[in-house]
């Protein structure tokens, strides 16, 4: 659990520190500015599950693909997407990385290879074993990791996802963020097997559980997925145990569950209780950890001015793009 | 010029993809060891194997969606869906993901895939196999929609499919498997315009699929009345090609569309309203159709007849433009 010992080089125990601070500060910002209209339609904040992208994506090779869901603000940020990109997109200016046509849910990048930004709940997984397949035919090595919530596994696509990555052994990384409830539906009251890995083992996938709260384990359990994945060339799936601190989304008035549920995860959050061991390990003192903050903060700060600097996209430009655009001659 | 069926037609179109560009392959519900549900892709497996022509589990919504990602990874899948009825479940991929991606993600991902499904009625399939619901795919931006009703669109659209960097979805007409005729290997076949599959002068009658054939019957026997019929083919659903309609339209003066969907918010009710919007001043008649009956499509072989757009009402309606019923 959280008592792990942090075992990495300083410079990259940090980092871990410094990207789960980027994505709380950048969500923080975010709910702002909601909160001033500056952004509009869903926000939903991945406060509180920061280890999860964090530890995952920082196992990945830069060339894998990501393919996650609506609530990605952190998976595009940790695969190398410009803040200010990000901001401008969830600002709708056409500085964004999709633009601003696609907005908080619907974040997009060719160039890192992350394929969305998929507001369909498990839309996403059968797109991603596409991928890996595309990778396998290819002869390539390139492993596709798919993020999902634990509400996704009551869909049918991802039923016939698992099965077909199983089946045709394809590389694919299924990273389950089980937060515990799918909008406001709890676990138990969606699922009749609430034990996550033992559904994903019926389709002979190799599934295993970890601490989502804990960026180190979910690091360590990242990487050796990821080895088994370009080892096997078949699937494996890890349950990230994790909790949304926040509403769903900024509609939500958090009627289903208690406030003290909420209260005892907090306990456990994840920046928080990682710094603690960087400090006990002393591979991190106070001011270092102040300087990590203001080195957030001042990159916020700047994606916010970015956006707000950004520009609209002509209204002339609306039906570009609903194709692809013929080659000139 | 050979002798060939439209099935063999197809088979043929997808034996040249397979063989031209490696990036393409099959994948779809008993593709392979079965040779395909309606035999089209009989011997692919011999000639291709496992890794090309890959049967997939019971799982549209699935396989569909891993086209799409195939696509985007690289490839240039062409996925079989037995049947439009079952694309029904898999219309996530296609119109939430493949339609909206290039739109949505600003331009940086197209997505070029080929998916073909039968469509339509007339082998006493019933209310679960027998739908034509191209024209509802055609509603959707961001989709191309095709619909060979010849032998050489039956082989030459899938490789400008392919060639395609969009999601193009190819209807193949159920009841045309077995027809056979003779291959003009000299056709180029584009996907992107209509044509006049018959000329005349009085009237337009505008069909696609499974209904040109039944048109031009229609045509023939107008013809034998003293009525000159000109036959368009739509060939295309999506984008649809208007200049050449409003061409003939305004030649003839008057239109009548058959087309093997329901009326209400059809095919046909789009192009009836781009005839008027466009072409209004140049008529002598409303435009009419003829559609098939707003049923489930019954078992039944009278009943099915009987729901399906036929000869005999084709040839009514057009000669009511006319002033002549």
């Amino acid at each position: 659990m959280t008592n792990t010992p942090v075992s990495y080089p300083p410079e990259f125990a940090r980092q871990l520190l410094r990207d789960m601070l980027r994505i709380r500060r950048l969500e923080e910002r975010a709910a702002e500015l909601y909160g001033e209209a500056k952004i509009r339609g869903f926000l939903h904040l991945y406060i509180g599950e920061e280890a999860v992208a964090v530890g995952v994506l920082h196992a990945l090779n830069a060339d894998d693909a990501v393919v996650a869901t609506y609530r990605e603000h952190g998976h595009a940020l940790l695969c190398g997407v410009p803040m200010g990109a990000i901001m401008a997109e969830m600002y709708g200016k056409q500085e964004g990385c999709s633009r601003g046509r696609g907005g908080s849910m619907h974040l997009f990048d060719a160039g890192t290879r992350f394929f969305g930004g998929n507001a369909i709940v498990a839309g996403g997984i059968p797109l991603a074993v596409g991928l890996a397949l595309a990778e396998r035919m290819q002869g390539g090595r390139r492993v596709t990791a798919c993020f999902f919530g634990e509400g996704a596994l009551a869909e049918g696509a991802a039923a016939e996802a698992l099965n077909l990555a199983a089946l045709w052994q394809l590389p694919v990384l299924f990273c389950c963020e089980n937060n515990y409830y799918a909008m406001g539906t709890a676990l138990a009251r969606s699922q009749a097997q609430t034990d996550l890995c033992a559904k994903v083992q019926a389709f002979k996938v190799p599934a295993r559980s970890v601490d989502g709260m804990d960026v180190v384990a979910v690091h360590e359990a990242t990487r050796a997925a990821v080895e088994a994945v370009r080892a096997s060339g078949g699937p494996q799936f890890l349950e990230f145990r994790t909790y949304r601190f926040r509403a769903h989304s900024m509609f939500d008035p958090e009627l289903y569950r208690d406030k003290a549920e909420v209260e005892a995860w907090k306990t456990r959050g994840p920046i928080h209780t990682y710094s603690a061991r960087l400090k006990a390990q002393e591979l991190l003192d106070e001011a270092g950890f102040l300087a990590l903050e203001a080195e957030a903060v001042a990159e916020v700060e700047a994606a916010v001015a970015f956006a707000e600097a950004g520009t609209l996209e002509p209204v002339e430009t609306l039906m570009n793009d609903v194709y692809t655009p013929e080659p000139q001659p | 010029m050979s002798r060939i069926t439209y099935r063999e037609a197809l088979r043929q179109g997808l034996r040249e993809a397979l063989a031209r560009d490696p990036r393409v392959f099959l994948m779809g519900e008993d593709v392979g060891r079965y040779g395909g549900t309606f035999a089209v892709s009989k011997g692919l497996l011999d000639e291709f194997g496992e890794q090309r022509i890959r049967d997939t589990p019971l799982s549209e919504l699935g396989f569909v969606a891993a086209g799409v990602g195939a696509a985007l990874g690289g490839m240039r899948p062409i996925v079989e869906v037995m049947t439009v009825n079952f694309s029904l479940l898999a219309l996530d991929p296609l119109m939430n993901t493949a339609a909206a991606l290039r739109h949505m993600s600003g331009g940086q991902f197209s997505v070029p895939l080929v998916v073909r499904m039968t469509t339509g009625a007339g082998r006493q399939l019933a209310a679960q196999h027998s739908h034509s619901l191209e024209g509802w795919f055609a509603h959707i931006p961001g989709l191309k929609i095709l619909a060979p009703a010849t032998l050489e669109d039956a082989r030459g659209m899938l490789w400008p499919a392919l060639q395609d960097p969009d999601l193009v979805l190819l209807f193949e007409q159920g009841a045309l498997y077995n027809q056979e005729g003779e291959l003009d290997e000299s056709e180029v076949v584009d996907i992107r315009s209509a044509r006049v599959r018959r000329e005349g002068r009085d009237l337009t009658l505008i069909a696609y699929g499974g209904t040109l054939g039944k048109a031009l019957a229609a045509a023939e026997q107008l013809a034998g009345e003293g009525v000159s019929a000109e036959v368009i083919d739509l060939r295309v659903l999506r984008p649809l090609d208007d200049a050449t309609l409003m061409a003939s339209v305004r030649k003839t003066r008057r239109a009548l569309v058959v087309d093997e969907g329901w009326r209400s918010g059809s095919l046909a009710a789009e192009i009836i309203a781009r005839i008027v919007e466009q072409a209004f001043y140049d008529l002598d008649a409303p435009p009419a159709r003829v559609c098939s009956a707003e049923v489930p499509m019954p078992y039944a072989k009278h009943l099915e007849d009987a729901a399906l757009p036929q000869v005999p009402a084709i040839v009514a309606a057009a000669k009511g433009l006319l002033g002549l019923a």
